[in-house]
């Protein structure tokens, strides 16, 4: 048994969903081994937060009890799930990376958590993060970074790099991520896994402890472009708490990837690629790892387009001016009165200097130099010049892709100029990490979706690298299937999935140890 | 404000203590120093917006455009008292407890 | 603390001219709040109104109320507004313990209506056009209960406990223009401009409409040009104040006059006035100085992202404007011709906010003066005792049936009065009461003339007097028959009897 419960592990959610179906393996037996693996190797990798083996076992036992009554559950009941501390839940504290949030405990879930749960999804922890989701690299969390899989002295990106690490790492078959400017694409880039952006409004963002209201959106983590597509499928739809909802029948991403993985969905497809995300200092094992993807779609029958897409130069500009004006307002509710840390300075003092005094301890330094961006963007006087252009640059940067998609039906970029870093080598000059979001970047401007899968590893380091497909709104779906059918290419390139591909975390350890 | 930064738009030691007042954050004096400078590095990056954001481009708040949404005038979703104060750092007599009030409310 | 030193009003007046514009916050009376969908309800206890929005939990986030909506079109309608074809929300972003997010969700750039026009009408029969610029919708804040130090005071206090149940409150704020040329009558034009707003709102009936609980509540700004500067427009004027929360009529009217004697007094002597804001005392009738416009007023407003833009069909600011109810200049004017009341009655009940009530209880089938006699004599006085709202305290029906036994004769003034108090504690109908408590008129004249001869025996040369032709002396002894009959006789009744027995 003990072979066969670490094996569980490393099944698909798809092949879990199914055992459980079943019968073959209970909803407890997931959780159990789940839990199993984190205490295992959480140690080493600091993906989460929090987790409740408690809770999660009697949510397990629940469905497990309901399955047996005959009830008829959704295809993913009783698979784990690992969810971002950015989503508020009822049975575990929802963070966000915050010191000033530590401990909170909400009175509702939010509406993805929530829609799992109804699902039969099973809570199996919360996923460490970048403080409020800004950074990159997942070392800007107020309780420690968390590490690679691949290589534990290496960054797993951000902000969801606990959500990425625990999938690479077996602890969670599926997590939920959220995506500013590619908080799940690029940590999927840099550990191997698979994540997307849906469109804007395709999944609520009621309970997604807000960063940038007009650029955050909430989305699937996981080893498989499959398995990523069930989690979007469970978690999308209207929401009435979210007035930025969309009202959209949209199709089952789950079916558009099955079709992607056997047909041939890649034949004829016009596949484009802007001149402007080849950015320069792109990592050479990365470049050649894009084009040698490129070549394979081509040799599929797919038409590469060269696509010129002249705003993009100003994406990061106005993501770093709209992000932190946002931003600096929405986190302007941490103030120590209804909920969270406060701090009272000595002798007391007035509301405004414990509010004051709260602020300056519980946000650490990214968080401040946002908040401190985006006050002074939206300032009087200033406001036109920084937040104005920003949103005008907006609508450029949309009207490139109505241009670019009027050319072809998806776009191809690596999903990030370079493969994982180590930790504590960034940091210097903030302007640099935020140049390297300018793959990502665009997709959140013009609320368009976008998707990370693995396409081999860089020569040079060894290390995973991310392709980025990106879509017109609402096109979600065809992202899916070109996904799957790319991994499928690769699976038949490598002899095995990508994600079977990483190293055991023994030898991971050990090349820690080597550092 | 515009005394508080300097012609081309460097940003100075008051300009960040002013910003951190707007914001509510007791910034240390080093912090003010290293924002000063991460910011005047930042915005000589950023300030490029205004090249291309000429005056016929509209605005853009909303990435994907929808209009008029509304609820029913309708009760629902509402907190016991003992969850609203859950998370309190302090209350009394069933509401939020502050110190002490220094401003006037706008 | 010095006297305020004031300049006369009308030496005020000769010297300049006065210039106000009026900020006034309605509360909307739907079921749930602006952008939650938590109760909207007053007195209930602290901190029990509420959704996770309503306290700005973290993941929370606004949706539109559509009534509100619909009542806000509704209103800007009324005030001769036109309705944007595109109206969005923006952030107002300030700290404070009563804020919630610490921003405050309203509108900015493109308000739901504008560009309207209010007609008053002053005690003198001056009709007055106030100029309205805008009226947009947003979130009213929580109540801070300030605790140690002087009671209920911000300053010196200990600490605060804030109750959100008010956070989220729906608000339209009306601004005026700048309204000129009031001159004398400026006071009166504002508190005249806030009893029209609240009639408005009354006949809509999308407000309480109580200044007393901040259902309405008024800002008003004063500012004062030289002389030989009528003709200017907005191109002079002099730096303004504004006082906040002014609470009600007769409040607005003295906070406004207050402003322009201070005003005058400063700008007479040399001084210049501070712009800020200011605080009026009910008590002591002055206004104090609060906080200074400055730097912190950066509100770094930028459009709520949380929230869609709205573009009401115009079917549908049609089908609110089919369902306006008349003007209140012209329903006023209807009524008092159709009650035949002097304008100074008819004032007095628009004061008062008794109009409508006035009309139920004439609906009801009660006399207009008898109608106006009843509301605002003993109703309104329990209700003033009772710090209760007349109209919570008794139905039109129910006066009726009351006034009903006194045209039947079967009540004099003085027992309807007790019979109303009895109807109004609950103590069952006009009949009842008057049955129970025993309160009828004595018709028999038996009981009245042993009454007025024991009162003739303690005055005996009253009679002698009304011989002589001192009808008036009578008035002893009808005095003390009624003292003796409890009240419960027709006064007119032993009157007569008492000339009688002279004249025997």
């Amino acid at each position: 048994m003990a072979a066969n419960h670490s094996q569980l592990v490393t099944l698909t959610a798809a092949e879990l969903a199914s055992a459980l179906q079943s019968r073959e393996v209970s909803a407890v037996e997931a959780a159990q081994a789940q839990l199993d693996r984190i205490a295992e190797v959480d140690g080493q990798l600091h993906a989460f937060l929090a987790t409740d083996p408690e809770g999660s076992i009697a949510a397990a036992r629940e469905i497990d009890a309901r399955r047996a009554a005959g009830e008829s559950l959704g295809e993913l009941a009783g698979v784990p799930l690992a969810i971002k501390d950015v989503l508020v839940t009822t049975d575990m504290p929802s963070t966000a990376g915050s010191r000033i949030l530590e401990g909170y405990r909400s009175p509702y879930d939010a509406t993805a958590v929530a829609k799992a749960r109804a699902a039969g999804l099973v809570n199996i922890g919360k996923t460490n993060m970048d403080e409020f989701a800004m950074g990159s690299s997942t070392e800007n969390s107020a309780y420690g970074p968390t590490r690679n899989p691949w290589a534990l002295d290496r960054v797993p990106g951000g902000s969801g790099g606990g959500s990425a690490t625990a999938v690479a790492a077996f602890e969670a078959p599926l997590a939920l991520g959220s995506d500013t400017g590619g908080s799940i694409r690029q940590p999927a880039a840099l550990t191997g896994t698979v994540g997307a952006k849906p469109t804007y409004g395709g999944v609520s963002r009621y309970g997604a402890i807000a960063l940038a209201s007009s650029l955050d959106q909430i989305g699937p983590v996981a080893r498989t472009v499959l398995d990523t597509a069930l989690l979007h499928d469970v978690i999308a739809g209207h929401d009435h708490h979210d007035s930025t909802s969309l009202r959209h029948e949209w199709p089952s991403m789950a079916a558009a990837a099955r079709e992607g993985a056997v047909g041939a969905s890649l034949k004829g497809l016009r596949v484009g690629v802007v001149k402007q995300l080849m950015l320069e200092g792109v990592q050479p094992g990365v470049k050649a790892r894009f084009e040698a993807s490129l070549a394979l779609l081509a040799a599929q029958g797919a038409e590469i387009v060269e696509i010129d897409a002249p705003h993009f130069e100003y994406a990061v500009a106005a993501y770093y001016l709209i992000l932190p004006a946002e931003a600096s307002s929405n986190l302007a509710k941490y103030d120590s009165v209804r909920f969270g840390l406060r701090i009272t300075p000595e002798g007391n003092g007035t509301v405004e200097n414990v509010m004051s005094a709260t602020r300056e301890v519980g946000f650490g330094a990214e968080v401040k130099r946002r908040i401190i961006l985006g006050t002074y963007a939206l300032s009087a006087g200033y406001y036109d010049a920084y937040y104005g252009s920003a949103q005008k640059v907006r609508t450029l940067i949309q009207r490139d892709f109505a241009q670019a998609f009027a050319q072809v039906d998806v776009i191809a970029s690596p999903t990030a100029p370079t493969t994982a870093w180590q930790i504590g080598t960034h940091g210097g000059d903030p302007m640099q990490d935020y140049l390297n979001d300018a793959t990502t970047i665009p997709a959140n401007l013009a609320g368009i979706p976008g998707l990370s899968l693995p396409i081999g590893t860089a020569e040079e380091d060894g290390l995973p690298v991310g392709l980025q497909l990106l879509a017109p709104a609402f096109e979600d779906a065809r992202l899916y299937r070109a996904g799957a059918a790319i991994e499928q290419l690769i699976a038949e390139r490598d002899g095995k999935p990508f994600w079977a591909q990483a190293p055991s975390l023994a030898s991971a350890t050990a090349g820690k140890a080597a550092n | 404000m515009s005394e508080t930064s300097g012609a081309n738009g460097e940003i100075t030691a008051q300009t960040v203590e002013h910003l951190a007042d707007l914001a509510r954050i007791a910034l240390t004096p080093d912090e003010i120093t290293t924002l000063s400078r991460d910011l005047d590095s930042i915005l000589h990056n950023i300030a490029k917006v205004s090249e291309v954001a000429s005056d016929d481009v509209p605005a853009t708040s909303h990435p994907i455009p929808i209009n008029n949404v509304t609820r029913p005038d309708e009760v629902a979703d509402v907190l016991t008292l003992e969850q609203a104060l859950e998370n309190a750092p302090e209350t009394t007599d069933g509401m939020f407890r502050v110190s002490s009030i220094l401003g006037e409310e706008q | 603390m010095a006297k305020t030193q004031l300049m006369p009003f009308d030496q005020a007046l000769e010297l300049f001219e006065p210039v106000i514009g009026l900020e006034v916050h309605v509360e909307l009376n739907t079921k749930t709040k602006m952008f939650s969908s938590a109760p909207n309800a007053f007195g209930s206890d602290p901190n029990t109104n509420l959704t996770p929005v309503c306290l700005g939990l973290p993941g929370s986030l606004p949706v539109v109320n559509d009534q509100a909506v619909r009542y806000s079109i509704s209103l800007g309608l009324a005030l001769g507004c036109e309705i944007a074809e595109v109206s969005g929300f923006a952030r107002k972003n300030y700290f404070y313990p009563d804020m919630a997010k610490n921003y405050q969700i309203s509108q900015y750039d493109d308000p739901i209506a504008h560009d309207g026009s209010v007609e008053i009408e002053l005690a003198s029969g001056r009709v007055v056009h106030v100029p309205i610029e805008r009226a947009h919708m947003e979130e009213d804040a929580g109540k801070l209960n300030h605790v140690g130090g002087s009671t209920g005071r911000i300053q010196g206090a200990e600490y605060s406990l804030v109750d959100y149940n008010r956070a989220g409150v729906p608000l339209v704020e009306i601004v005026t223009r700048p309204i000129f040329g009031g001159e004398a009558d400026t006071p009166e034009i504002a508190a005249a401009y806030v009893a029209t707003i609240r009639e408005i709102v009354v006949a809509l009936g999308i407000s309480d409409a109580r200044m007393e609980r901040g259902n309405l509540r008024c800002d008003a700004n004063v500012s004062l040009r030289p002389r030989g500067n009528e003709n200017a427009g907005m191109s002079v004027l002099g730096t303004r104040t504004e006082t906040k929360n002014v609470n009600s009529l007769r409040s607005v009217e003295r906070a406004v006059r207050f402003e322009i004697q201070r005003q005058a007094a400063i700008l007479a002597a040399g001084g210049s006035i501070t712009q800020e804001t200011r605080h009026w005392h009910e008590d002591t009738g002055e206004t104090s100085p609060g906080r200074p416009k400055s730097d912190a007023d950066d509100y770094r407003y930028f459009p709520e992202p949380d929230l869609a833009p709205m573009t009401p069909s115009r079917e549908l600011v049609e089908e609110l404007r089919a369902a306006l109810p008349e003007h209140p200049t012209l329903r006023r004017r209807r009524l008092m011709s159709e009650w035949e009341f002097s304008p100074l009655e008819f004032r007095d009940i628009v004061n008062a906010g008794l109009v409508a009530e006035i009309e139920a209880t004439v609906a009801a089938g009660v006399a207009p003066q008898s109608a106006r006699k009843w509301w605002t004599g003993e109703i309104a006085r329990i209700a003033n005792e009772r710090d209760a709202q007349p109209a919570d305290l008794i139905t039109p029906e129910q006066i009726f049936s009351v006034v009903e036994l006194v045209d039947a004769g079967t009540l004099n003034d003085k027992l309807a009065r007790q019979v109303i108090q009895g109807v109004i504690d609950g103590e069952g109908t006009a009949a009842e009461i008057v049955e129970t408590r025993g309160l009828a008129i004595v018709s028999d004249d038996g009981p009245l003339i042993e009454a007025i001869d024991a009162a003739l025996a303690q005055q005996p040369d009253v009679l002698e007097k009304i011989r002589d032709g001192k009808v008036q002396a009578a008035g002893a002894v009808i005095g003390a028959v009624m003292k003796a009959m409890r009240g419960q006789a027709d006064a007119a009744r032993v009157r007569e009897l008492v000339l009688e027995r002279a004249a025997g």
